[in-house]
């Protein structure tokens, strides 16, 4: 009665939702986690993974990656992103808004769904638009989006230079009991190509500088405040961001946030004309900047981190800086630089783990990202002292813009789960 | 930085001249040096040395300049080379062929060098780093990053009047947030070591952190302008003259516009100089830009024989490299 | 080998004074750097009144995609206008002959002379142009692998090397 039964023997599991961090074996039935450390009596494995050497962890939930699909900005879809995530050890990739067409309509929501049902690969959710093609302007269908299964609605990277529009979409959120996800960032402040400081100016690039996103941060706190809305602010950049959310959150205001793997790693003295792939949105600060995200990391202030990732084509990357499509692939650095940053003494590895397991699943109020007994049994299995160099032929992705080539990692996963089903095993080297 | 790694060969001779930063102090003078020697072409019947006969350079301004243009084309001419001069409105690129692909069609016309000009910065490293390797670049200007030859021509002006540079005081003045001509001539003032290096402007117009570029900042004339010896006026494009950056053209002149009045702080043998269009009653006024200490007129000339100079250390690298 | 210079560049001014009786005073022109050297003394012995002009051929060599020296020396000076004139071009060494054709071209690109007389320190055989000098310090046979370089200002030797 009881099928694909699954024994993962041996492994040191790291499950922060249950602060649990020991040797044990991990049993599986029915695509969802049975027990830990103790075999059920009668237990019968179909089959036994060795982990013994590795981490098992829960498969990671990544808040914010892009697929490429609905969009014509790179060759990169559900099915080449799904498998890529999964090689990485992500099961779950949450989608922004910002396809082409952008996800305001049912259909385009339901094609994701059923695209990335059909890859059988990584769990593809969706947020969906704020605003009618992100323009800022007349509201979303937001309870139709909801009850296709977005769960929770942002303006993607686009600012909403109205500030009536956006209260008044934060209180139809409210009444439709959905959580917003922002990127604060002031439309006109926001218009450059990096951070705006002595780099900027050295280089002759239009900055944008960091009050672009405390402007914007402070006049949606205090909407969110005014009307009571669920806030989770993406991608923050700023430490002066960082303050401003602690602030609000000892206040007892219902605000989270996240950062993306690029800003905890990055900084604006890694951008030069010959690495597009450094133009990001939001722009990498400074060390300052950088020093006070891992910080909030380590503070629970940012409770979750995501990659930000979004594959683009070489010619998309190809052009004066300027001009190039700001964006990297980066949704297969996730898990390595995760456990790079808690080998560093900012932020502990069980904190760096809750970042893209248990927090950014609570932060969508699901319970993914976690080992506990009745959970979904999305897992990963890696082996965390392969040193090697990053390299271009090893990305699966699409998109090769990764700011990361040529860094040396540690990590590399050998299986990854969803649902209690194989759906990566690395090769034998 | 790659600026170094990119403009330089293995040996250090310049290859591909894209921006003053990333050259030390040795290969400036070299330029300056090698400038001297090509001024004198020009007051020949024959304005003409051979040493480039049978080359092709082609002048791709991606933004159209005709003052640039034609110091480029005269410089070429003057070498014997053969020059082409191709205006690519921008427009043409967005129509679907990329910049690399303009490049490779233009290789394929067995080019030696090409001479770029374009409104973004960093598009002269992009094309330097992605040309075939017997083609140098020159970079006429890309946004506001750099305009690194016309940084040279008017340091060879100030070495021509005053000789030695470390005892002088130099302010420029005016729109340095979007100047490329600003960020070049400060690189080289402080490379070359100047005593003090002084930027004046409203606010406004003076970018974020150019302190850490190696100077000090001043939003008052008279008292940027006290003691110094060299002035560098900068052009204000007519778009910034009125909006949220400064309130009018008149306004400007008043605060920062060059009299003898407001000149006369400055040391008496103090030059003037200016990139070139003035415009008048705005930036500088007619006394000061005809009057002794204006030195505009004689830019434009060392702006050819620093041309001259520069493409044929660059060509003489590739050369050797063969 | 001991050449004395001194003695060579005054039989060489014999030898010009001799060819220019009755000519018109010819203008000197010396070749950076050796040939400048040689012809500041021919100037002086010969009393010659205009300016002594010097020419730098560096952007008139041959090999400049070859070999891509970066001109580095004094710029060429010719105080004085060539058109109609006699003109005595001076060089230290005459060896290949691409050095005089060099200069040849650069005096054609300031004007038209009446004529152009070569005087050589030294003649050394290997010439790979169809040039000659007209006034000889004196005749030299080395063998390729052989150098000679003219050291000055003061005092003018010759040193004649060979790489061991």
């Amino acid at each position: 009665m009881t099928q694909n039964r699954l024994h993962i023997r041996g492994g040191q599991l790291i499950d922060p939702a249950n602060q649990l961090d020991a040797q044990q074996d991990l049993y599986i039935a029915d695509g969802k986690v049975l027990a830990i450390g103790q075999a059920p009596d009668g237990f019968q494995p179909d089959q036994t993974i060795d982990a013994s050497g590795r981490m098992v962890i829960p498969g990671l939930v990544d808040l914010c990656a892009r697929t490429g699909e609905p969009g014509n900005l790179s060759k990169a879809n559900i099915a080449s992103e799904t498998l890529a995530a999964v090689s990485a050890g992500v099961t779950t990739m949450v989608c922004p808004p910002d396809t082409d067409p952008v996800i305001d309509s049912t259909a385009v929501a339901e094609l994701i769904h059923s695209r990335s049902a059909q890859a059988g690969l990584a769990r593809v959710l969706t947020i969906g638009a704020l605003t009618q093609g992100l323009e800022g302007e007349r509201l979303a269908s937001i309870h139709s989006l909801k009850a296709i299964g977005c769960l929770a609605f942002s303006n993607a990277d686009r600012a909403i230079v109205s500030s009536e529009v956006l209260r008044r979409a934060m209180e139809y959120a409210v009444s439709c009991d959905v959580p917003v996800f922002l990127r604060a960032e002031d439309y006109w402040l926001g218009r450059g190509c990096m951070h705006e400081g002595a780099i900027s100016t050295r280089l002759g690039l239009p900055g944008i500088p960091s009050t672009a996103e405390t402007i914007a941060l402070s006049r949606d706190l205090l909407l969110a405040e005014q009307t009571g809305v669920r806030l989770h602010f993406c991608r923050l950049s700023t430490a002066a961001a960082v303050e401003m959310i602690a602030d609000a959150q000892q206040r007892g205001l219902p605000v989270s946030a996240d950062v993306s793997l690029q800003n905890l790693h990055l900084t604006e003295m890694d951008v030069d004309f010959l690495q597009p792939d450094t133009h990001l949105r939001p722009p990498l600060r400074t060390q300052r900047d950088r020093q006070a995200l891992r910080k909030g990391v380590a503070d629970g202030v940012i409770g979750s981190i995501c990659s930000d990732h979004k594959p683009l084509d070489l010619d998309a990357k190809t052009a004066p800086f300027s001009d190039t499509e700001p964006g990297a692939s980066s949704i297969e650095s996730l898990l390595p630089l995760i456990i790079k940053l808690a080998a560093g003494d900012s932020v502990s590895l069980q904190q760096a783990l809750a970042a893209v397991t248990c927090n950014p699943s609570r932060t969508l109020g699901l319970d993914l990202g976690q080992l506990s007994p009745g959970a979904s049994a999305d897992i990963c299995i890696f082996d965390a002292n392969d040193d090697r160099l990053l390299q271009r032929r090893d990305l699966l992705s699409q998109g090769k813009n990764s700011p990361y080539l040529d860094w040396s990692v540690s990590t590399r996963v050998s299986h990854t789960l969803m649902n209690g089903r194989i759906v990566y095993q690395a090769q034998p080297e | 930085m790659t600026d170094k790694q990119l403009q330089l060969d293995p040996q250090g001779r310049l290859k591909h001249f894209l921006s003053i930063e990333g050259l030390n102090r040795k290969l400036l003078v070299d330029i300056l040096d090698n400038a001297e020697q090509f001024v004198g072409v020009g007051e020949r019947t024959v304005k003409k040395v051979p040493l480039l006969r049978g080359k092709t350079i082609v002048n791709l301004f991606f933004e159209p300049s005709t003052r640039t243009r034609t110091t480029f084309e005269l410089a070429a001419t003057r070498l014997s080379a053969d020059i082409l001069s191709i205006d690519i409105e921008k427009s043409a690129t967005r129509k679907g062929e990329t910049l690399l692909d303009t490049l490779r069609n233009l290789e394929a016309m067995h080019s030696d060098m090409f001479v770029v000009r374009h409104s973004n910065s960093g598009a002269a490293h992009l094309i330097a780093a992605n040309v075939a390797p017997h083609i140098s670049v020159i970079n006429a200007g890309d946004g506001r990053h750099a305009h690194p030859s016309q940084a040279m021509l008017d340091v060879f002006t100030i070495r021509r009047h005053k000789q030695d540079f470390y005892k002088l005081k130099v302010a420029i003045v005016g729109d340095v947030m979007h100047s490329r001509v600003a960020r070049s001539e400060i690189h080289a003032l402080n490379t070359l070591g100047v005593q003090e290096l002084r930027v004046i402007g409203p606010k406004t117009l003076i970018p974020t952190g150019i302190e850490d570029m190696g100077v000090h900042v001043y939003h008052d004339l008279q008292e940027g302008l006290r003691d110094v010896d060299v002035v560098i006026t900068l052009r204000l494009q007519h778009e910034r003259m009125e909006g949220p950056l400064l309130p009018s053209a008149s306004e400007y002149f008043k605060l920062y516009g060059l009299t003898e009045k407001k000149l006369s702080v400055a040391k008496d043998d103090a030059i003037v100089m200016h990139p070139g269009p003035i415009n008048r009653g705005v930036e500088i006024d007619s006394e000061v830009a005809d009057g002794k200490r204006s030195v505009i007129l004689q830019q434009v000339s060392h702006g050819i024989a620093i041309r001259m100079a520069v493409m044929s250390m660059t060509m003489s690298t590739l050369a050797g490299q063969q | 080998m001991d050449i004395n210079v001194d003695n060579l560049i005054s039989q060489m001014a014999d030898q010009l004074s001799a060819r220019l009786e009755g000519r018109p005073e010819p203008l000197m022109i010396g070749i950076h750097t050796g040939g400048v050297w040689v012809a500041s003394q021919l100037h002086e012995l010969l009393q010659l009144s205009e300016p002594l002009g010097i020419l730098n051929i560096a952007f008139y060599r041959d090999d400049f995609s070859r070999i891509g020296k970066h001109p580095n020396v004094e710029p060429s000076n010719l105080p004085f206008d060539v058109d109609n004139r006699d003109v005595i071009l001076v060089d230290d060494v005459l060896y290949t002959g691409r050095t005089i054709r060099a200069a040849m071209n650069e005096i054609f690109d300031y004007g038209r002379p009446s004529s152009i007389s070569l005087a050589a320190l030294l003649d050394r055989s290997g010439r790979e142009l169809p040039i000659q000098a007209d006034v000889v310090g004196r005749q030299l046979s080395l063998s390729e692998e052989e150098h000679v370089k003219l050291c000055g200002p003061s005092p003018l030797t010759l040193q004649i090397s060979k790489p061991g």
